[in-house]
Protein backbone atom coordinates (compact mmCIF):
# COMPACT_ATOMS: atom_id res chain seq x y z
CA UNK A 1 0.00 0.00 0.00
CA UNK A 2 2.86 2.32 0.83
CA UNK A 3 4.04 1.89 -2.72
CA UNK A 4 0.80 3.12 -4.22
CA UNK A 5 0.75 6.05 -1.84
CA UNK A 6 4.28 6.99 -2.94
CA UNK A 7 3.31 6.40 -6.53
CA UNK A 8 0.36 8.69 -6.01
CA UNK A 9 2.54 11.38 -4.44
CA UNK A 10 4.96 11.09 -7.34
CA UNK A 11 2.15 11.68 -9.81
CA UNK A 12 0.97 14.66 -7.81
CA UNK A 13 4.52 16.00 -7.62
CA UNK A 14 5.02 15.62 -11.38
CA UNK A 15 1.83 17.48 -12.11
CA UNK A 16 2.74 20.22 -9.65
CA UNK A 17 6.07 20.75 -11.40
CA UNK A 18 4.40 23.22 -13.69
CA UNK A 19 2.54 25.15 -11.02
CA UNK A 20 1.01 27.89 -13.09
CA UNK A 21 -0.10 25.49 -15.78
CA UNK A 22 -1.67 23.27 -13.15
CA UNK A 23 -3.52 26.12 -11.45
CA UNK A 24 -4.77 27.51 -14.73
CA UNK A 25 -6.06 24.11 -15.79
CA UNK A 26 -7.89 23.76 -12.50
CA UNK A 27 -9.34 27.24 -12.95
CA UNK A 28 -10.30 26.47 -16.55
CA UNK A 29 -12.06 23.30 -15.46
CA UNK A 30 -13.93 25.30 -12.89
CA UNK A 31 -15.03 27.99 -15.33
CA UNK A 32 -16.16 25.66 -18.12
CA UNK A 33 -18.20 23.64 -15.69
CA UNK A 34 -19.69 26.84 -14.36
CA UNK A 35 -21.25 27.64 -17.71
CA UNK A 36 -23.41 24.53 -17.53
CA UNK A 37 -24.53 25.57 -14.09
CA UNK A 38 -25.63 28.95 -15.50
CA UNK A 39 -27.33 27.09 -18.32
CA UNK A 40 -29.61 25.35 -15.87
CA UNK A 41 -30.22 28.54 -13.95
CA UNK A 42 -31.33 30.38 -17.08
CA UNK A 43 -33.64 27.62 -18.22
CA UNK A 44 -35.36 27.58 -14.87
CA UNK A 45 -35.70 31.35 -14.92
CA UNK A 46 -38.30 30.81 -17.67
CA UNK A 47 -39.95 27.53 -16.67
CA UNK A 48 -40.88 25.95 -13.38
CA UNK A 49 -40.04 22.33 -13.93
CA UNK A 50 -38.81 19.77 -16.40
CA UNK A 51 -40.72 16.54 -16.48
CA UNK A 52 -41.96 17.00 -12.92
CA UNK A 53 -38.60 17.93 -11.53
CA UNK A 54 -38.10 21.30 -9.91
CA UNK A 55 -35.06 23.56 -10.16
CA UNK A 56 -33.60 22.34 -6.88
CA UNK A 57 -34.06 18.72 -7.85
CA UNK A 58 -32.39 19.12 -11.22
CA UNK A 59 -29.58 20.97 -9.51
CA UNK A 60 -29.14 18.07 -7.11
CA UNK A 61 -29.02 15.70 -10.04
CA UNK A 62 -26.51 17.93 -11.77
CA UNK A 63 -24.17 18.20 -8.79
CA UNK A 64 -24.39 14.48 -8.12
CA UNK A 65 -23.43 13.54 -11.68
CA UNK A 66 -20.67 16.14 -11.69
CA UNK A 67 -19.29 14.82 -8.45
CA UNK A 68 -19.32 11.21 -9.64
CA UNK A 69 -17.91 12.17 -12.96
CA UNK A 70 -15.07 14.25 -11.56
CA UNK A 71 -14.01 11.49 -9.17
CA UNK A 72 -14.33 8.85 -11.89
CA UNK A 73 -12.40 10.99 -14.32
CA UNK A 74 -9.70 11.92 -11.85
CA UNK A 75 -8.96 8.24 -11.38
CA UNK A 76 -9.79 6.85 -14.80
CA UNK A 77 -9.56 9.80 -17.17
CA UNK A 78 -5.81 9.43 -17.53
CA UNK A 79 -6.37 6.05 -19.10
CA UNK A 80 -6.91 8.04 -22.28
CA UNK A 81 -3.12 7.97 -22.61
CA UNK A 82 -3.35 4.23 -22.89
CA UNK A 83 -3.25 4.04 -26.70
CA UNK A 84 -0.02 6.10 -26.65
CA UNK A 85 1.40 3.85 -23.98
CA UNK A 86 0.80 0.87 -26.22
CA UNK A 87 2.22 2.52 -29.30
CA UNK A 88 5.35 3.84 -27.65
CA UNK A 89 6.07 0.72 -25.65
CA UNK A 90 5.53 2.21 -22.20
CA UNK A 91 3.18 -0.66 -21.54
CA UNK A 92 6.05 -3.15 -21.85
CA UNK A 93 7.77 -1.37 -19.00
CA UNK A 94 4.70 -1.86 -16.84
CA UNK A 95 4.72 -5.56 -17.66
CA UNK A 96 8.34 -5.99 -16.57
CA UNK A 97 7.66 -4.65 -13.08
CA UNK A 98 6.58 -7.07 -10.38
CA UNK A 99 3.35 -5.30 -9.51
CA UNK A 100 -0.29 -5.22 -10.47
CA UNK A 101 -0.63 -4.07 -14.07
CA UNK A 102 -3.95 -2.38 -13.37
CA UNK A 103 -2.67 -0.20 -10.54
CA UNK A 104 0.46 0.70 -12.46
CA UNK A 105 -1.78 1.93 -15.23
CA UNK A 106 -4.14 3.91 -13.06
CA UNK A 107 -2.00 5.56 -10.39
CA UNK A 108 0.56 7.35 -12.57
CA UNK A 109 -2.14 8.64 -14.89
CA UNK A 110 -4.43 10.22 -12.35
CA UNK A 111 -5.38 13.72 -13.31
CA UNK A 112 -5.58 16.14 -10.43
CA UNK A 113 -6.52 19.11 -12.54
CA UNK A 114 -10.04 17.66 -12.27
CA UNK A 115 -10.12 19.18 -8.80
CA UNK A 116 -11.67 22.26 -10.41
CA UNK A 117 -14.69 20.24 -11.43
CA UNK A 118 -14.87 18.55 -8.06
CA UNK A 119 -14.86 21.81 -6.10
CA UNK A 120 -17.52 23.18 -8.40
CA UNK A 121 -19.70 20.11 -7.92
CA UNK A 122 -19.44 20.45 -4.15
CA UNK A 123 -20.45 24.11 -4.31
CA UNK A 124 -23.47 23.33 -6.48
CA UNK A 125 -24.36 20.53 -4.12
CA UNK A 126 -24.38 22.96 -1.22
CA UNK A 127 -26.73 25.23 -3.14
CA UNK A 128 -28.96 22.36 -4.25
CA UNK A 129 -29.52 20.53 -0.98
CA UNK A 130 -31.56 23.25 0.79
CA UNK A 131 -33.70 24.09 -2.26
CA UNK A 132 -34.36 20.51 -3.37
CA UNK A 133 -37.25 20.11 -0.98
CA UNK A 134 -36.07 16.72 0.21
CA UNK A 135 -36.78 15.71 3.77
CA UNK A 136 -33.49 14.09 4.68
CA UNK A 137 -33.31 10.93 6.73
CA UNK A 138 -30.34 8.74 7.53
CA UNK A 139 -31.51 6.24 4.88
CA UNK A 140 -31.69 8.93 2.24
CA UNK A 141 -28.25 10.25 3.12
CA UNK A 142 -26.84 6.74 2.71
CA UNK A 143 -28.57 6.31 -0.64
CA UNK A 144 -27.26 9.68 -1.83
CA UNK A 145 -23.76 8.74 -0.76
CA UNK A 146 -24.09 5.45 -2.65
CA UNK A 147 -25.25 7.33 -5.73
CA UNK A 148 -22.04 9.32 -5.76
CA UNK A 149 -19.70 6.43 -4.96
CA UNK A 150 -21.30 3.98 -7.40
CA UNK A 151 -21.60 6.74 -9.97
CA UNK A 152 -17.84 7.32 -9.75
CA UNK A 153 -17.31 3.61 -10.25
CA UNK A 154 -19.54 3.54 -13.35
CA UNK A 155 -17.75 6.51 -14.89
CA UNK A 156 -14.43 4.89 -14.10
CA UNK A 157 -15.61 1.68 -15.79
CA UNK A 158 -16.58 3.66 -18.87
CA UNK A 159 -13.11 5.19 -19.05
CA UNK A 160 -11.56 1.77 -18.57
CA UNK A 161 -13.67 0.21 -21.32
CA UNK A 162 -12.84 2.92 -23.80
CA UNK A 163 -9.16 2.60 -23.00
CA UNK A 164 -9.34 -1.19 -23.39
CA UNK A 165 -10.62 -0.80 -26.91
CA UNK A 166 -7.08 0.35 -27.74
CA UNK A 167 -5.84 -3.19 -27.09
CA UNK A 168 -7.67 -4.19 -30.24
CA UNK A 169 -7.32 -1.14 -32.43
CA UNK A 170 -4.08 0.52 -31.20
CA UNK A 171 -5.71 3.84 -31.75
CA UNK A 172 -8.22 5.90 -29.91
CA UNK A 173 -11.80 5.99 -30.99
CA UNK A 174 -12.91 9.51 -30.22
CA UNK A 175 -16.60 8.89 -30.76
CA UNK A 176 -16.65 6.59 -27.74
CA UNK A 177 -16.26 9.69 -25.58
CA UNK A 178 -19.99 10.15 -25.98
CA UNK A 179 -20.30 7.58 -23.22
CA UNK A 180 -18.16 9.55 -20.81
CA UNK A 181 -18.18 13.28 -21.52
CA UNK A 182 -21.51 12.97 -23.27
CA UNK A 183 -23.08 11.23 -20.31
CA UNK A 184 -21.87 13.97 -18.02
CA UNK A 185 -23.83 16.45 -20.13
CA UNK A 186 -26.95 14.24 -20.40
CA UNK A 187 -26.80 13.46 -16.73
CA UNK A 188 -27.49 17.04 -15.73
CA UNK A 189 -31.19 16.23 -16.04
CA UNK A 190 -32.96 13.15 -14.70
CA UNK A 191 -32.68 10.57 -17.45
CA UNK A 192 -36.44 10.16 -17.78
CA UNK A 193 -36.61 13.47 -19.67
CA UNK A 194 -35.00 11.81 -22.68
CA UNK A 195 -37.83 9.31 -23.19
CA UNK A 196 -38.44 5.66 -22.56
CA UNK A 197 -35.92 4.15 -24.98
CA UNK A 198 -33.03 6.16 -23.63
CA UNK A 199 -34.04 5.35 -20.10
CA UNK A 200 -34.12 1.65 -20.89
CA UNK A 201 -30.69 1.86 -22.52
CA UNK A 202 -29.34 3.63 -19.45
CA UNK A 203 -30.87 1.02 -17.19
CA UNK A 204 -29.82 -2.19 -18.84
CA UNK A 205 -26.82 -1.37 -21.03
CA UNK A 206 -24.93 1.42 -19.36
CA UNK A 207 -26.55 1.55 -15.94
CA UNK A 208 -26.27 5.27 -15.31
CA UNK A 209 -29.97 5.59 -14.55
CA UNK A 210 -29.42 3.22 -11.65
CA UNK A 211 -27.21 5.76 -9.96
CA UNK A 212 -29.28 8.77 -10.91
CA UNK A 213 -32.94 8.49 -11.91
CA UNK A 214 -34.20 5.59 -9.78
CA UNK A 215 -32.57 6.50 -6.46
CA UNK A 216 -33.61 10.10 -7.06
CA UNK A 217 -37.23 8.94 -7.08
CA UNK A 218 -36.59 7.38 -3.72
CA UNK A 219 -35.03 10.57 -2.36
CA UNK A 220 -38.09 12.52 -3.51
CA UNK A 221 -40.47 10.05 -1.82
CA UNK A 222 -42.05 9.17 -5.15
CA UNK A 223 -41.10 5.51 -4.83
CA UNK A 224 -40.21 3.61 -1.72
CA UNK A 225 -39.41 0.12 -3.00
CA UNK A 226 -36.19 -1.50 -1.89
CA UNK A 227 -35.10 -1.76 -5.53
CA UNK A 228 -35.02 2.01 -5.79
CA UNK A 229 -32.91 2.24 -2.68
CA UNK A 230 -30.33 -0.31 -3.67
CA UNK A 231 -30.26 0.44 -7.38
CA UNK A 232 -26.87 2.20 -7.10
CA UNK A 233 -25.40 -1.00 -5.72
CA UNK A 234 -26.96 -3.03 -8.54
CA UNK A 235 -25.21 -0.79 -11.03
CA UNK A 236 -21.90 -2.19 -9.82
CA UNK A 237 -22.64 -5.26 -11.94
CA UNK A 238 -21.26 -3.10 -14.71
CA UNK A 239 -17.80 -3.79 -13.28
CA UNK A 240 -17.98 -7.31 -14.69
CA UNK A 241 -18.19 -6.58 -18.42
CA UNK A 242 -15.71 -3.71 -18.22
CA UNK A 243 -13.15 -5.72 -16.31
CA UNK A 244 -13.68 -8.64 -18.65
CA UNK A 245 -13.05 -6.49 -21.70
CA UNK A 246 -9.88 -5.21 -20.09
CA UNK A 247 -8.64 -8.73 -19.25
CA UNK A 248 -9.39 -10.08 -22.71
CA UNK A 249 -7.58 -7.09 -24.17
CA UNK A 250 -4.56 -7.70 -21.98
CA UNK A 251 -4.42 -11.35 -23.01
CA UNK A 252 -4.79 -10.36 -26.63
CA UNK A 253 -1.89 -7.93 -26.29
CA UNK A 254 0.40 -10.56 -24.84
CA UNK A 255 -0.23 -12.91 -27.71
CA UNK A 256 -0.15 -10.43 -30.58
CA UNK A 257 2.18 -7.68 -29.45
CA UNK A 258 1.81 -4.16 -30.65
CA UNK B 1 20.01 -20.07 -17.19
CA UNK B 2 17.97 -19.03 -20.18
CA UNK B 3 16.57 -21.71 -22.43
CA UNK B 4 14.80 -21.20 -25.70
CA UNK B 5 13.54 -24.30 -27.42
CA UNK B 6 11.75 -24.25 -30.72
CA UNK B 7 10.22 -20.82 -30.14
CA UNK B 8 8.09 -19.39 -32.93
CA UNK B 9 6.18 -16.15 -33.04
CA UNK B 10 4.07 -14.84 -35.87
CA UNK B 11 2.44 -11.43 -36.11
CA UNK B 12 -0.60 -10.61 -38.14
CA UNK B 13 -0.16 -7.28 -39.84
CA UNK B 14 -3.03 -5.66 -41.68
CA UNK B 15 -2.32 -4.98 -45.31
CA UNK B 16 -2.75 -1.37 -46.19
CA UNK B 17 -2.59 0.33 -49.49
CA UNK B 18 -2.24 4.01 -50.01
CA UNK B 19 -5.20 6.13 -50.97
CA UNK B 20 -8.51 7.11 -49.48
CA UNK B 21 -10.50 4.45 -51.32
CA UNK B 22 -8.33 1.69 -49.98
CA UNK B 23 -8.41 3.15 -46.49
CA UNK B 24 -12.20 2.96 -46.58
CA UNK B 25 -12.14 -0.54 -47.97
CA UNK B 26 -9.79 -1.70 -45.24
CA UNK B 27 -12.29 -0.43 -42.74
CA UNK B 28 -14.70 -3.16 -43.69
CA UNK B 29 -12.57 -6.04 -44.77
CA UNK B 30 -8.95 -6.47 -44.06
CA UNK B 31 -6.35 -8.73 -45.47
CA UNK B 32 -3.52 -9.77 -43.26
CA UNK B 33 0.09 -10.52 -43.91
CA UNK B 34 1.76 -13.01 -41.67
CA UNK B 35 5.12 -11.87 -40.41
CA UNK B 36 7.24 -14.63 -38.97
CA UNK B 37 9.22 -12.80 -36.33
CA UNK B 38 10.78 -15.98 -34.96
CA UNK B 39 10.84 -19.46 -36.47
CA UNK B 40 11.92 -22.39 -34.39
CA UNK B 41 14.56 -20.54 -32.40
CA UNK B 42 16.57 -22.56 -29.89
CA UNK B 43 19.56 -21.66 -27.76
CA UNK B 44 20.77 -21.82 -24.20
CA UNK B 45 22.55 -19.14 -22.23
CA UNK B 46 24.36 -20.24 -19.09
CA UNK B 47 24.59 -18.35 -15.82
CA UNK B 48 27.14 -15.58 -15.83
CA UNK B 49 27.47 -15.46 -19.61
CA UNK B 50 27.60 -12.21 -21.51
CA UNK B 51 26.02 -12.64 -24.92
CA UNK B 52 25.71 -10.23 -27.82
CA UNK B 53 22.62 -10.56 -29.92
CA UNK B 54 23.04 -9.14 -33.38
CA UNK B 55 21.07 -8.99 -36.58
CA UNK B 56 19.66 -6.38 -38.93
CA UNK B 57 16.56 -4.35 -38.09
CA UNK B 58 13.43 -6.45 -38.02
CA UNK B 59 15.33 -9.70 -37.57
CA UNK B 60 13.45 -10.63 -34.39
CA UNK B 61 15.79 -9.37 -31.69
CA UNK B 62 13.21 -7.32 -29.81
CA UNK B 63 10.66 -10.11 -30.03
CA UNK B 64 13.14 -12.47 -28.40
CA UNK B 65 13.81 -10.02 -25.58
CA UNK B 66 10.11 -9.38 -25.08
CA UNK B 67 9.44 -13.09 -24.76
CA UNK B 68 12.25 -13.45 -22.23
CA UNK B 69 10.82 -10.57 -20.22
CA UNK B 70 7.36 -12.09 -20.16
CA UNK B 71 5.80 -9.32 -22.22
CA UNK B 72 4.89 -11.59 -25.13
CA UNK B 73 3.69 -15.17 -25.25
CA UNK B 74 5.27 -17.32 -27.98
CA UNK B 75 2.95 -19.15 -30.40
CA UNK B 76 4.98 -22.30 -30.23
CA UNK B 77 7.88 -23.71 -28.27
CA UNK B 78 9.01 -22.95 -24.75
CA UNK B 79 11.14 -20.40 -23.00
CA UNK B 80 12.39 -20.70 -19.45
CA UNK B 81 14.52 -18.25 -17.51
CA UNK B 82 15.98 -19.59 -14.26
CA UNK B 83 13.44 -22.40 -14.40
CA UNK B 84 10.45 -20.08 -14.71
CA UNK B 85 8.21 -19.53 -17.69
CA UNK B 86 8.27 -15.75 -18.04
CA UNK B 87 4.85 -15.23 -19.61
CA UNK B 88 3.10 -17.54 -17.13
CA UNK B 89 4.73 -16.37 -13.89
CA UNK B 90 5.18 -12.74 -14.75
CA UNK B 91 5.43 -11.22 -11.28
CA UNK B 92 7.83 -13.81 -9.83
CA UNK B 93 9.91 -13.73 -12.98
CA UNK B 94 10.38 -10.01 -13.42
CA UNK B 95 11.51 -9.61 -9.82
CA UNK B 96 14.74 -11.30 -10.84
CA UNK B 97 15.47 -9.56 -14.13
CA UNK B 98 16.54 -6.08 -15.12
CA UNK B 99 15.59 -4.57 -18.45
CA UNK B 100 17.02 -1.55 -20.21
CA UNK B 101 15.29 -0.35 -23.35
CA UNK B 102 17.75 2.07 -24.91
CA UNK B 103 15.12 4.04 -26.74
CA UNK B 104 12.64 4.43 -23.92
CA UNK B 105 13.01 5.76 -20.44
CA UNK B 106 11.83 4.04 -17.32
CA UNK B 107 12.43 7.10 -15.17
CA UNK B 108 9.83 9.70 -14.31
CA UNK B 109 10.41 12.63 -16.56
CA UNK B 110 9.62 15.55 -14.29
CA UNK B 111 11.13 14.57 -10.97
CA UNK B 112 14.76 14.19 -9.81
CA UNK B 113 16.43 10.87 -10.58
CA UNK B 114 16.70 10.07 -6.87
CA UNK B 115 12.90 10.18 -6.53
CA UNK B 116 12.53 7.72 -9.39
CA UNK B 117 15.05 5.41 -7.75
CA UNK B 118 13.12 5.50 -4.49
CA UNK B 119 9.93 4.57 -6.24
CA UNK B 120 11.69 1.71 -8.00
CA UNK B 121 12.97 0.60 -4.60
CA UNK B 122 9.36 0.41 -3.41
CA UNK B 123 8.18 -1.32 -6.57
CA UNK B 124 10.73 -4.09 -6.10
CA UNK B 125 10.51 -4.05 -2.30
CA UNK B 126 14.27 -3.64 -1.93
CA UNK B 127 15.37 -3.61 1.72
CA UNK B 128 16.61 -0.24 2.89
CA UNK B 129 20.21 -1.23 3.71
CA UNK B 130 20.46 -3.21 0.47
CA UNK B 131 19.15 -0.18 -1.42
CA UNK B 132 21.63 2.20 0.23
CA UNK B 133 24.51 -0.08 -0.62
CA UNK B 134 23.45 -0.68 -4.22
CA UNK B 135 22.81 2.99 -4.76
CA UNK B 136 26.20 4.04 -3.44
CA UNK B 137 27.98 1.31 -5.44
CA UNK B 138 26.13 2.15 -8.62
CA UNK B 139 26.54 5.89 -8.29
CA UNK B 140 30.25 5.44 -7.72
CA UNK B 141 30.75 3.07 -10.66
CA UNK B 142 28.53 4.98 -13.03
CA UNK B 143 29.64 8.33 -11.68
CA UNK B 144 26.14 9.52 -10.89
CA UNK B 145 27.05 11.84 -7.96
CA UNK B 146 25.54 15.22 -8.82
CA UNK B 147 23.02 14.13 -11.38
CA UNK B 148 20.87 12.24 -8.89
CA UNK B 149 19.22 15.48 -7.84
CA UNK B 150 18.50 16.64 -11.39
CA UNK B 151 15.10 16.11 -13.02
CA UNK B 152 15.36 13.58 -15.82
CA UNK B 153 14.19 16.03 -18.46
CA UNK B 154 17.36 18.09 -17.85
CA UNK B 155 19.80 15.20 -18.31
CA UNK B 156 21.89 14.58 -21.38
CA UNK B 157 21.37 11.29 -23.18
CA UNK B 158 24.59 9.83 -21.77
CA UNK B 159 23.70 10.83 -18.23
CA UNK B 160 20.22 9.47 -18.66
CA UNK B 161 21.45 6.14 -19.96
CA UNK B 162 23.74 5.72 -16.95
CA UNK B 163 20.75 6.40 -14.72
CA UNK B 164 18.61 3.93 -16.69
CA UNK B 165 21.17 1.21 -16.18
CA UNK B 166 21.47 1.97 -12.48
CA UNK B 167 17.66 1.93 -12.19
CA UNK B 168 17.52 -1.56 -13.66
CA UNK B 169 20.05 -2.88 -11.17
CA UNK B 170 18.77 -1.51 -7.87
CA UNK B 171 17.06 -4.80 -7.07
CA UNK B 172 20.09 -7.02 -7.77
CA UNK B 173 18.71 -8.93 -10.76
CA UNK B 174 20.50 -12.10 -11.77
CA UNK B 175 19.82 -11.44 -15.44
CA UNK B 176 20.09 -8.15 -17.29
CA UNK B 177 18.62 -7.54 -20.74
CA UNK B 178 19.76 -4.51 -22.64
CA UNK B 179 18.13 -3.44 -25.88
CA UNK B 180 20.55 -1.11 -27.66
CA UNK B 181 22.08 0.42 -24.55
CA UNK B 182 24.60 2.59 -26.36
CA UNK B 183 22.39 4.04 -29.07
CA UNK B 184 23.06 7.71 -29.56
CA UNK B 185 25.77 8.00 -26.91
CA UNK B 186 29.03 9.89 -27.32
CA UNK B 187 32.35 8.07 -27.14
CA UNK B 188 33.03 8.83 -23.47
CA UNK B 189 29.62 7.63 -22.37
CA UNK B 190 29.84 4.51 -24.51
CA UNK B 191 33.13 3.56 -22.96
CA UNK B 192 31.82 4.23 -19.46
CA UNK B 193 28.78 2.04 -20.08
CA UNK B 194 30.85 -0.78 -21.55
CA UNK B 195 33.37 -0.73 -18.72
CA UNK B 196 30.56 -0.84 -16.21
CA UNK B 197 28.83 -3.78 -17.87
CA UNK B 198 32.04 -5.75 -18.02
CA UNK B 199 32.67 -5.20 -14.33
CA UNK B 200 29.12 -6.14 -13.46
CA UNK B 201 29.48 -9.40 -15.33
CA UNK B 202 32.87 -10.22 -13.85
CA UNK B 203 32.29 -9.18 -10.26
CA UNK B 204 28.66 -10.00 -9.66
CA UNK B 205 28.35 -12.75 -12.23
CA UNK B 206 25.23 -11.15 -13.70
CA UNK B 207 24.06 -12.85 -16.89
CA UNK B 208 23.88 -10.20 -19.58
CA UNK B 209 22.18 -10.32 -22.95
CA UNK B 210 22.48 -7.27 -25.11
CA UNK B 211 21.28 -6.36 -28.56
CA UNK B 212 23.13 -3.72 -30.45
CA UNK B 213 24.02 -2.43 -33.87
CA UNK B 214 27.30 -1.09 -32.59
CA UNK B 215 29.87 -3.79 -33.28
CA UNK B 216 32.33 -2.13 -30.97
CA UNK B 217 29.97 -2.99 -28.13
CA UNK B 218 30.19 -6.60 -29.20
CA UNK B 219 33.93 -6.45 -29.54
CA UNK B 220 34.41 -4.80 -26.16
CA UNK B 221 31.92 -6.85 -24.20
CA UNK B 222 31.03 -10.26 -25.43
CA UNK B 223 32.75 -13.47 -26.19
CA UNK B 224 29.65 -15.16 -27.49
CA UNK B 225 27.60 -13.83 -30.35
CA UNK B 226 24.17 -14.91 -31.56
CA UNK B 227 23.32 -13.85 -35.08
CA UNK B 228 19.64 -13.75 -35.93
CA UNK B 229 18.14 -13.04 -39.30
CA UNK B 230 14.71 -13.54 -40.82
CA UNK B 231 13.54 -15.06 -37.56
CA UNK B 232 16.16 -17.77 -37.32
CA UNK B 233 19.38 -18.14 -35.38
CA UNK B 234 22.01 -18.28 -38.08
CA UNK B 235 25.20 -18.40 -36.09
CA UNK B 236 26.02 -19.01 -32.50
CA UNK B 237 29.63 -18.93 -31.49
CA UNK B 238 32.44 -16.95 -30.02
CA UNK B 239 33.56 -13.75 -31.59
CA UNK B 240 36.99 -14.96 -32.72
CA UNK B 241 35.52 -17.99 -34.49
CA UNK B 242 32.92 -15.93 -36.28
CA UNK B 243 35.58 -13.55 -37.46
CA UNK B 244 37.64 -16.45 -38.77
CA UNK B 245 34.58 -17.81 -40.47
CA UNK B 246 34.23 -14.63 -42.50
CA UNK B 247 37.89 -14.07 -43.06
CA UNK B 248 40.98 -15.32 -41.36
CA UNK B 249 43.03 -12.63 -43.05
CA UNK B 250 45.04 -10.27 -40.90
CA UNK B 251 45.44 -6.57 -41.32
CA UNK B 252 48.88 -5.10 -40.64
CA UNK B 253 49.50 -1.42 -40.18
CA UNK B 254 53.14 -0.35 -40.28
CA UNK B 255 54.84 2.99 -39.85
CA UNK B 256 58.32 3.35 -41.20
CA UNK B 257 61.12 5.75 -42.07
CA UNK B 258 62.69 5.69 -45.45
CA UNK B 259 61.43 4.51 -48.83
CA UNK B 260 58.19 2.62 -49.21
CA UNK B 261 58.77 -1.14 -49.07
CA UNK B 262 57.73 -3.28 -52.02
CA UNK B 263 55.08 -5.90 -51.31
CA UNK B 264 55.69 -9.57 -51.80
CA UNK B 265 53.29 -12.11 -53.22
CA UNK B 266 50.22 -12.78 -51.02
CA UNK B 267 50.14 -9.28 -49.57
CA UNK B 268 47.31 -7.01 -50.58
CA UNK B 269 47.67 -3.27 -50.34
CA UNK B 270 44.83 -1.58 -48.51
CA UNK B 271 46.20 1.90 -48.05
CA UNK B 272 49.50 3.62 -48.30
CA UNK B 273 50.57 7.10 -47.34
CA UNK B 274 53.58 9.04 -46.23
CA UNK B 275 55.52 6.75 -43.90
CA UNK B 276 52.47 4.53 -43.33
CA UNK B 277 51.21 1.41 -45.06
CA UNK B 278 48.25 -0.90 -44.45
CA UNK B 279 48.22 -4.36 -45.94
CA UNK B 280 46.17 -7.52 -45.68
CA UNK B 281 47.41 -11.09 -45.86
CA UNK B 282 46.43 -14.64 -45.08
CA UNK B 283 48.39 -15.97 -42.07
CA UNK B 284 48.26 -19.51 -43.45
CA UNK B 285 50.33 -18.37 -46.44
CA UNK B 286 52.53 -15.85 -44.71
CA UNK B 287 52.91 -16.33 -40.95
CA UNK B 288 52.64 -13.08 -39.00
CA UNK B 289 56.24 -13.22 -37.79
CA UNK B 290 57.42 -13.62 -41.35
CA UNK B 291 55.44 -10.65 -42.55
CA UNK B 292 56.87 -8.45 -39.82
CA UNK B 293 60.45 -9.61 -40.45
CA UNK B 294 60.00 -9.05 -44.17
CA UNK B 295 59.11 -5.42 -43.58
CA UNK B 296 61.79 -4.94 -40.95
CA UNK B 297 64.44 -6.04 -43.43
CA UNK B 298 63.29 -3.60 -46.11
CA UNK B 299 62.81 -0.45 -44.03
CA UNK B 300 63.25 0.96 -40.60
CA UNK B 301 59.96 0.17 -38.80
CA UNK B 302 58.84 2.64 -36.12
CA UNK B 303 55.50 1.10 -35.28
CA UNK B 304 53.58 -1.99 -36.31
CA UNK B 305 50.25 -3.50 -35.39
CA UNK B 306 48.48 -6.63 -36.59
CA UNK B 307 44.78 -7.24 -36.15
CA UNK B 308 41.91 -9.47 -37.24
CA UNK B 309 39.08 -8.05 -39.24
CA UNK B 310 36.94 -5.70 -37.18
CA UNK B 311 33.62 -6.83 -35.77
CA UNK B 312 32.06 -4.31 -38.13
CA UNK B 313 33.55 -6.07 -41.14
CA UNK B 314 32.51 -9.39 -39.67
CA UNK B 315 28.89 -8.33 -39.29
CA UNK B 316 28.81 -6.93 -42.79
CA UNK B 317 30.30 -10.20 -44.06
CA UNK B 318 27.78 -12.29 -42.15
CA UNK B 319 24.79 -10.24 -43.28
CA UNK B 320 26.00 -10.57 -46.83
CA UNK B 321 26.62 -14.28 -46.54
CA UNK B 322 23.10 -14.93 -45.27
CA UNK B 323 21.58 -12.43 -47.63
CA UNK B 324 19.98 -10.38 -44.85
Amino acid sequence: MRLYWNYFMMTLKSQMQYKISFLLTVLGQFLTAFTSFWGIKFIFARINGIDDFSYGQVLLCFSMIMLSFSIGEMIGGGLAVFPNLLREGGFDRILVRPRSVTLQLIVPNMDFSRLGLLVQAVIVLCIAVPVSGIEWTVGKAVVFFLMIVCGSVIFFCLFLMIASVAFFTIGSLEFLNIFTYGMRQFGRYPFSVYGKTTLRFLTFVIPLALIQYYPLLYLLDREDGLVYMISPVLSLLFLLPSYLLYRVGLRNYKSTGS
Amino acid sequence: MIEFSGVSKTYRVAKRQAGMGNALKSFFSREYNLVHALRDVSFTIGDGEMVGYIGPNGAGKSTTIKIMCGVLTPDDGACTVNGRIPYRERVAHVRDIGVVFGQRSQLWWDVPVADSFELIRDIYKVKEDRYRKNLSDLSELLNLGDILQTPVRNLSLGQRMRCEIAASLLHDPGVLFLDEPTIGLDAVSKIAVRRFLRRLNEEKGTTILLTTHDMQDIEALTRRVLLIGKGRVLMDGNLAELKKHISSRKTMTAEYRGPAPALREGMELVQSGEGRIVIRFDPSEIPVSEAVTYFAQLTELTDVSVSDITAEEMAAGLYKEYDL
